[in-house]
Order: C-alpha cells, then sequence, then structure tokens
C-alpha cells in the first residue's frame, strides 16, 4: 500500500534526513518506524502526505506517486491519510466540536452530514460529553483523542502517527495506543507510527524498521527485530527498554532460550530440570507481550546433571543460543 | 477655576479632540486594512512556509524595515507630494492620514507577522495535512488561531498613532498635539499644554483598555 524506494532528503542547509530509504508498508498493518532524534523519523512520515518533497527517489501510495501530485491531487490524497502530532495540533481557538468538523468543512461536506459525523467521531474516542469545551480545558490524553477524532474525520485508509504519544505519561499512553489497536482492527486502517520508544512498538505494532543517520538498518516483525535483534543500533534501543545490557558473570554453559506463543505458558524449566537433573540460575529475563502474542527471553545457567540433555530439551521448547 | 486656565479655549480644545479622533479613526482603519495582508504575505512567504520565496519575502522585509527606519516628522514631510497627490491637500485631517498610515502599516504587519509566529506548527501541519488550500489555512486556522495577538498588535499600533497624530500636529494637520505645540510650547501656556496632554493620556487609557477587554475576549484558555 505504501512503497518507497530509495529516498533521500537532502535540506537547504545540506544536512541529508534520509539517505536512501526502501520501506513496504501493507494494507491493514501498523507498522513503526523507531529511531532516536535526529534519524530522519519525522521528515519520512512527513514524506507520506506531501508535507515535505523528497529529493530524490520514488514515494508511491497505492501505485500513486506523490511527486507527480500538486493542488487539488494533494489535497485529495491527504484526504485518506490522516496524521496525529506530539503536540496534537488542535486549534486553540476552536471548540472540540470545531476542531473536529474542520477536515470535513474544508473537504467541503454539508452541515447535516457534518453534525451527523462529529458526534460520531467523539464517541468512537471516548469524549461525547466534551464537544463544548475548549483544548485548554482537556488533559494531554485527551487532546490527542481529538486529534485521532479529527484525523478519522474524512474516512482515511491511512494514519500517520508522529510521536503520537511522546508527549504523554505512560499510562495515557497505554490507553491511546490501545485506541490505535483498536481502530485498526475494526476499521482495518493501516497505522504508520513513528516513535523513541521500543515500548510502543512492543504494544501496538505488527512490524517495525528501524531508523539509525537516514538509513533502514533493520526491518522485520516486532518480534524477529525484539527478540533477534542484529543492527548493534536495535540492541541499544533494546536495552534502553529498561533493560540492563551488562550479563552477569555465571562459572558454566549458558543458555539464551527464546519462547514464544503458547510455550510461554509452560513450565518448561522445572520439568527439565526434574527429567534431567539439571538446576537453572536466571541471570536475565524479560517475559511479557509483542501487541497481543506472549513472548519470554531468558538467560540461564546449567548447573550440574546432565546439562547436554537439558539443552536438548530446552530446544524443544524454542530457540536456544549459546 | 477660570483663573488656572485662563489660555484654554474649550471650543477649540473640542474641535482639536475631533480631529484626532478622526484622523486617529480613518488612520487606524486603514493602517489595519493594509498591514494585516501585509503581515500575512510577510509569514507566508517566509522560509519554511507555504509560500517561501526569498525574493518576495527579503524585498517586503526591506520595504518593512525601510519605513519603519524613516523617523516620523521626516516621513511627513518627504511624502509631501504624495500625500497631496492621494489626499488632494497636505494639510488638515486629510493630509495626515497618507503619513499616518505608512508610517503605521509597516509597523502593524510586522507585529501580525509576530503574532502568526506564536502559530504552533503542529497546528499549520494539521490544517495541511487535511488537504486545507493556502486559503484554508490563513482564514480557518491561522487568522484565528493569531488573533489575540493580532488584536494586542492593533492595540499598540493604535497607541502608536496616537503619538503620531501629535506629531502630525506639528506639520498643519490639526488635533490635540498641534494645540500642545503652538499655544503650550511656543506660547508657553502652560495650562493648555496640560489639558491636551491630559486628553491624550484619556485617549491612550481606553485604547489600552478597550484592546486589553478584546483580547482577553478571544483567549481560550
Amino acid at each position: 500500500m505504501i512503497h518507497l524506494e530509495n529516498v533521500h532528503k537532502a535540506f537547504a542547509n545540506g544536512h541529508a534526513a534520509l539517505a536512501g530509504v526502501d520501506l513496504e508498508i501493507a494494507r491493514g498493518e501498523v507498522f513503526g518506524i523507531i529511531g532516536r532524534s535526529g534519524a530522519g523519523k519525522s521528515t519520512l512520515v512527513r514524506l507520506l502526505n506531501g508535507l515535505e518533497r523528497p529529493t530524490a527517489g520514488k514515494v508511491e501510495i497505492d501505485g500513486i506517486a506523490l511527486d507527480g501530485l500538486s493542488g487539488e491531487g494533494l489535497r485529495a490524497l491527504r484526504r485518506r491519510v490522516g496524521m496525529i502530532f506530539q503536540n496534537f495540533g488542535l486549534l486553540g481557538s476552536r471548540t472540540i466540536f470545531d476542531n473536529v468538523a474542520l477536515p470535513l468543512r474544508i473537504a467541503g461536506a454539508d452541515k447535516a452530514r457534518i453534525a451527523a459525523r462529529v458526534p460520531e467521531l467523539l464517541a468512537r474516542v471516548g469524549l461525547a460529553d466534551h464537544r463544548a469545551k475548549y483544548p485548554a480545558q482537556l488533559s494531554g490524553g485527551q487532546k490527542q483523542r481529538v486529534g485521532i477524532a479529527r484525523a478519522l474525520a474524512t474516512d482515511p485508509d491511512i494514519l500517520l502517527c508522529d510521536e503520537a504519544t511522546s508527549a504523554l505519561d505512560p499510562e495515557t499512553t497505554r490507553s491511546i495506543l490501545a485506541l490505535l489497536g483498536d481502530l485498526n482492527r475494526e476499521l482495518g486502517l493501516t497505522i504508520v507510527l513513528i516513535t523513541h520508544e521500543m515500548e510502543v512498538v512492543r504494544q501496538v505494532c505488527d512490524r517495525v524498521a528501524v531508523l539509525h543517520a537516514g538509513r533502514v538498518v533493520e526491518a522485520g516483525s516486532v518480534a524477529d527485530v525484539f527478540l533477534r535483534p542484529r543492527a548493534a543500533e536495535t540492541r541499544a534501543l533494546i536495552d534502553e527498554d529498561g533493560e540492563d545490557a551488562r550479563p552477569l558473570a555465571f562459572d558454566g554453559p549458558l543458555a539464551r532460550l527464546t519462547l514464544q506463543g503458547d510455550a510461554v505458558l509452560q513450565p518448561v524449566l522445572t520439568r527439565i530440570a526434574r527429567e534431567t537433573g539439571t538446576d537453572f540460575v536466571i541471570l536475565d529475563g524479560r517475559i511479557g507481550r509483542l501487541r497481543d502474542a506472549s513472548f519470554g527471553q531468558l538467560t540461564l545457567g546449567l548447573s550440574g546433571g546432565n546439562t547436554e540433555a537439558a539443552l536438548a530439551a530446552l530446544r524443544q521448547h524454542g530457540e536456544v543460543a549459546a | 477655576m477660570s483663573g488656572w486656565f485662563a489660555n484654554v479655549d474649550w471650543s477649540e480644545i473640542g474641535q482639536a479632540c475631533l480631529d484626532t479622533l478622526a484622523m486617529l479613526g480613518g488612520s487606524l482603519l486603514l493602517t489595519l486594512a493594509l498591514g494585516l495582508p501585509l503581515g500575512v504575505l510577510l509569514f507566508l512567504t517566509s522560509p519554511g512556509q507555504v509560500w517561501q520565496n526569498r525574493v518576495v519575502s527579503g524585498g517586503l522585509a526591506l520595504a518593512v524595515n525601510l519605513l519603519r527606519s524613516v523617523p516620523f516628522i521626516i516621513l511627513l514631510i518627504v511624502m509631501i507630494p504624495l500625500t497631496v497627490l492621494l489626499a488632494g491637500t497636505s494639510l488638515g485631517v486629510a493630509g495626515a492620514i497618507p503619513p499616518l498610515v505608512v508610517g503605521a502599516a509597516p509597523f502593524f504587519a510586522r507585529l501580525v507577522e509576530t503574532a502568526l509566529r506564536e502559530v504552533d506548527r503542529n497546528t499549520i501541519e494539521a490544517v495541511q495535512a487535511m488537504g486545507a488550500t493556502t486559503r484554508d489555512l490563513v482564514f480557518r486556522a491561522l487568522l484565528p488561531e493569531a488573533l489575540p495577538g493580532i488584536l494586542a498588535g492593533a492595540t499598540v499600533t493604535a497607541i502608536a498613532l496616537v503619538s503620531f497624530t501629535a506629531m502630525a500636529g506639528a506639520v498643519g494637520a490639526g488635533g490635540l498635539g498641534d494645540l500642545a505645540i503652538r499655544f503650550g510650547y511656543q506660547r508657553f501656556q502652560t495650562d493648555v499644554m496640560l489639558v491636551t496632554v491630559a486628553l491624550l493620556l484619556v485617549l491612550v487609557q481606553l485604547l489600552q483598555m478597550a484592546g486589553d477587554r478584546l483580547v482577553r475576549h478571544f483567549t481560550r484558555r
């Protein structure tokens, strides 16, 4: 649905924000783009609705090349691509109702349609009672919900999220991400989300690309990238996600066990310990969810018994790396 | 009482008040009407905005700075031929309005531009991302969002115009400034000076209060 080919973007001051990006984003997926500030994420997401133009390369949405668009063609495309922002981008001088109605008014919708559609959108994001308020009277999470309602007003196929939760506290972030996940499932909305937080990618994304210095250094399913990172930049981002990168010293054989799906809920370690006589020391570990799937990843020290047999048994439940 | 204000001719003061108000009203209206679009243009052509254009923006900035750096009293004199062309005379209320507008409109345009710069970058992008035309962007987003700042700028401009009208009085425009100079200053009639300055002060106070009220009315925080 979204296709980027060898996209470059250099600014007038000579700074190269993007240096050859290829990306393929499928209809109906939640696609994360993660990277540090300055990696080019904001520029990349703005190419997808023509707020920025590439200096070279191809950007296509549903086969339509964006660089050929201007005037009415570009405005028509923008009505199909909603966008939400870190600072929400609401109009402080307008009520919540008028903020959500704005894209409809710009698209030339009549009064009856606006009067029907806006309450529907506000109800969808849980703000039905706030229509007459002004943005300054709302909390950050509520403001982002208004932003989402406004972005959905013209029934877009794609929603772009520019650090949409970076200004929010962790609890509000979770509720906004849950809303985005619901919209993706219920409306089949394709979501492209940029963030610098691995936590955001883990909670809501299906696939992810890691952007570093204007290039995609790694891309794939969130489980692959998160559990089996290949690029050093990806590992660094994961380590920042509440992990201590320094392993504990253990005198004996080590195994890194990765479990996904049902295996996470099986009593794997105790069963193998009973069967082989090998005891396990847990040196590092994390257990949790990637969007809706469960995962566990443990670094184990093996002690006593038949360690070879224990390693073989571990391999039957998940991946083992030494 | 009459002993204290022996030199004050109250009917002349009344006429001067009316002249000052007429000059202020006429020039303020035209200043706002010219300065607002000029300020919007300064903003839209500046780097990073929808009509960014180095030549237009640089040219406008130079013209604005040029007009703002000419002392108003000089502007009054250099403009006389143009004033006669526009107003038919360089004297009286009508003759004062063209130089007042030329002096104040660039100043107001800068204040409008500054107010527009205060509009959040994400807000502008959000409206563009909806598929807005530049016209939509200006009338549905930029001007409503910047309205409190623009009104505050209009207040400052109106007060600057009050002092400009006093200066215009020195070259035959009439009004309270003219009385202050001719009688208060040149004939040492301190009482006339006091009355005119007090009236100008009342005018400035009223303008500031009205401006503050408008700004408050349109601020949603």
